[in-house]
């Protein structure tokens, strides 16, 4: 992987016009006692390999719901997810679970690294899922954390790090494995200005050189000028 | 980093909680492992016990003698190979408090049928020769620091009178199930003085020990010898030595019980504190699984983790618990009057009872975590505020 990524690093990304996540007739509802909520409506749209695309609306929109279901994290009510060719909702939860380690990276917005491993070990954790050697999976790793800027801090755990550190060290997690797609879910909600600027920076980067279709749930419009297109849901519905 | 450093630093984390843990585990499993060994010592002699070797007592009670004539008839028994006999002497050595058996044996026959008590050659003709001469256990030798010639001044309550006997030889136990605290003395000895002073006591003894061939029915041979003496007016009853032994327990038979539902009931202790544990830790961590889930970890990794974690505590606590379980044998053997029990000793069934709880309970107490855990979707993980 250190490799692909140095040498991707310098190639400029494009968007390809193929259609690479289609979503057909997405509904979604919760049951809560006798009552059936609905959170998403009838939702169809594709997204090209290689987007950048910000889903923005007001709480209880749901964008986080839209981001789980295309992760993989969750089963739609009604209508199909095709990623890559594969419809996802046909997938039982072990298939899922094996999808999910080789197609997708997650940057959440509260960083969820396991606080008793370093940034190196929580790097190395999709690896683990991986036929990876272990002096591989270390090297894969200590890249990972190299191209977020973070090679220096390796062996740091979560405490000793900032709250902008401890978000690259997440988003060299979810780059680790070189998944096709990265969703990340507010992944500057916790963070100053200034630490925010810097990941919406890597993103952009991970993006436009290393051609990562990125998924981002925000609320923040800052955050979403960074990425090519923007769609706005409200009341479970896209408008 | 290898999922095995995870689990480790996951069952560090909380240190104190961690500690605790163990700790309540280890104390469980040391009062575990002490009253399995207080019930081992009880049924020492059922342990001890010969297939081979029958029991003939009086029928009504152990307490009641039995003629000494018998035993040219019992010997007439087809399965009989040898027959031997003892009388309960009893008697005051030092003071009440000294607990051990004192017999008075038929020294021709007796060793013959326990070989288990194991005697140097020259000690045991010394013993023969001399009248007043006794055989004591290695216990006794280190309880009382006697040593050959010793003289033992025993005052008689059975029979009455004081009593002078000079240890002439020692013998060892074959192994751990054998008594090492026996006083044994000349039956004849004894006779002499029965004789003269109690008439009517004279030419009784307290039972009849029959070894029987490989080939004997133990419940065909009871029943002959049994048959040989009925309607006199002493019969008798035989049993196998172990059937002997446990008529012995059943008067205690309500507290053993109690010390074994106790000794249980100690592993449903062990189960909820370990239990307890690591349901505050799974549910701490349900955030951290969710996300193991996310990234793509399936159930059986999952697995891993969290009953490693388990067994880890509980084997921990199980270990230093047996560990300690030693020194506080011998500190209970010694806050017991001396000779209580004389057999008393950690049977490694009671080490692998101990390990097998351990981990049992490491397995048993991981169950309801791991069912939180995979039952938990993944978003409503990632959502849970530990």
């Amino acid at each position: 992987m250190g490799q692909k990524y140095t040498s991707a690093i310098h190639e400029v990304g494009s968007v390809t016009e193929r259609p690479f996540i289609e979503i057909r007739n997405l509904s979604k509802s919760y049951r809560r006692d006798s009552f059936e909520i609905p959170v998403l409506r009838n939702i169809s749209f594709v997204v090209a390999e290689g987007d950048f695309v910000a889903f923005m609306g007001p709480s209880g929109s749901g964008k986080t719901t839209l981001l789980n279901l295309i992760a993989g994290l969750d089963k739609p009510t009604e209508g199909r997810i095709l990623i890559a060719g594969t419809d996802i909702t046909e997938l039982n939860e072990t298939e899922l679970a094996v999808w999910r380690s080789r197609i997708v990276g997650f940057i959440f917005q509260f960083y969820n690294l396991i606080p008793v491993l370093t940034a190196v070990e929580n790097v190395e954790l999709p690896l683990m899922l991986t036929p990876l050697a272990k002096k591989e999976r270390r090297a894969h790793a200590e890249t990972a954390l190299r191209i977020v800027g973070l090679g220096d801090r390796t062996q740091h755990y979560p405490r000793q790090l900032s709250g902008g550190q401890e978000q690259r060290v997440a988003i060299a997690r979810a780059i680790a494995t070189d998944p096709a797609i990265l969703v990340a879910d507010e992944p500057t909600g916790d963070l100053d200005k200034a630490s925010a600027e810097e990941v919406l920076e890597l993103m952009d980067r991970l993006n436009r050189e290393l051609r990562k279709t990125i998924l981002m749930v925000t609320h923040d419009p800052r955050a979403a000028e960074k990425a090519r297109s923007v769609r706005n849901l409200e009341k479970g519905e896209l408008i | 980093m290898e999922l095995l450093r995870l689990l480790l630093r996951n069952a560090l984390r909380h240190k104190l909680r961690s500690v605790l843990t163990v700790l309540g585990v280890s104390i469980a499993v040391m009062a575990f492992a002490l009253l399995r060994t207080v019930v081992t010592a009880w049924h020492a002699g059922v342990d001890a016990s010969a297939a081979n070797r029958l029991i003939t007592r009086h029928a009504i009670s152990f307490v009641f003698p039995l003629p000494l004539a018998y035993k040219n008839r019992i010997e007439q028994v087809p399965g009989v190979e040898r027959v031997t006999y003892a009388v309960w002497f009893s008697g005051v050595y030092i003071d009440k408090n000294q607990f051990f058996a004192r017999l008075a044996v038929d020294s021709e026959t007796f060793f013959d049928l326990y070989p288990e008590f194991v005697i140097d050659k020259e000690q045991f003709e010394a013993f023969r020769r001399e009248r007043n001469a006794c055989v004591i256990g290695i216990d006794l030798v280190r309880r009382y620091n006697l040593k050959i010639g010793d003289i033992m001044n025993v005052e008689g309550d059975a029979f009455p009178g004081q009593w002078e006997f000079v240890v002439r030889a020692i013998y060892r136990p074959r192994d751990q199930t054998v008594d090492p605290a026996n006083m044994l003395f000349h039956y004849n000895y004894v006779q002499e003085r029965v004789r003269q002073e109690m008439p009517q006591r004279s030419g009784l003894v307290g039972w009849y020990i029959e070894r029987i061939s490989k080939s004997a029915n133990p419940a065909d041979v009871s029943e002959a010898v049994d048959g040989l003496f009925e309607n006199s007016h002493a019969e008798t009853k035989t049993e196998t030595e172990r059937a002997f032994q446990q008529n012995f327990l059943s008067s205690a038979s309500a507290v053993i019980t109690a010390m074994n539902v106790m000794s249980f009931v100690i592993i449903g202790i062990i189960l909820l504190v370990v239990g307890n544990t690591m349901i505050m830790s799974a549910r701490e961590r349900t955030h951290e699984y969710a996300v193991l889930k996310a990234l793509g970890f399936s159930w059986p990794q999952l697995f891993f983790l969290i009953a490693g974690e388990s067994f880890i505590l509980s084997l921990a606590g199980s270990a230093l618990g047996l560990l300690v379980t030693f020194p506080a044998v011998q500190g209970f053997r010694s806050a017991l009057p001396k000779g209580w029990f004389p057999i008393f000793y950690i049977k490694p069934e009671t080490i692998v009872f101990g390990c097998a709880a351990g981990l049992f309970v490491g397995l048993a107490a991981s169950i309801i975590p791991m069912r939180r855990i995979l039952n938990t979707r993944i978003v409503e993980g990632l959502r849970h505020v530990g």
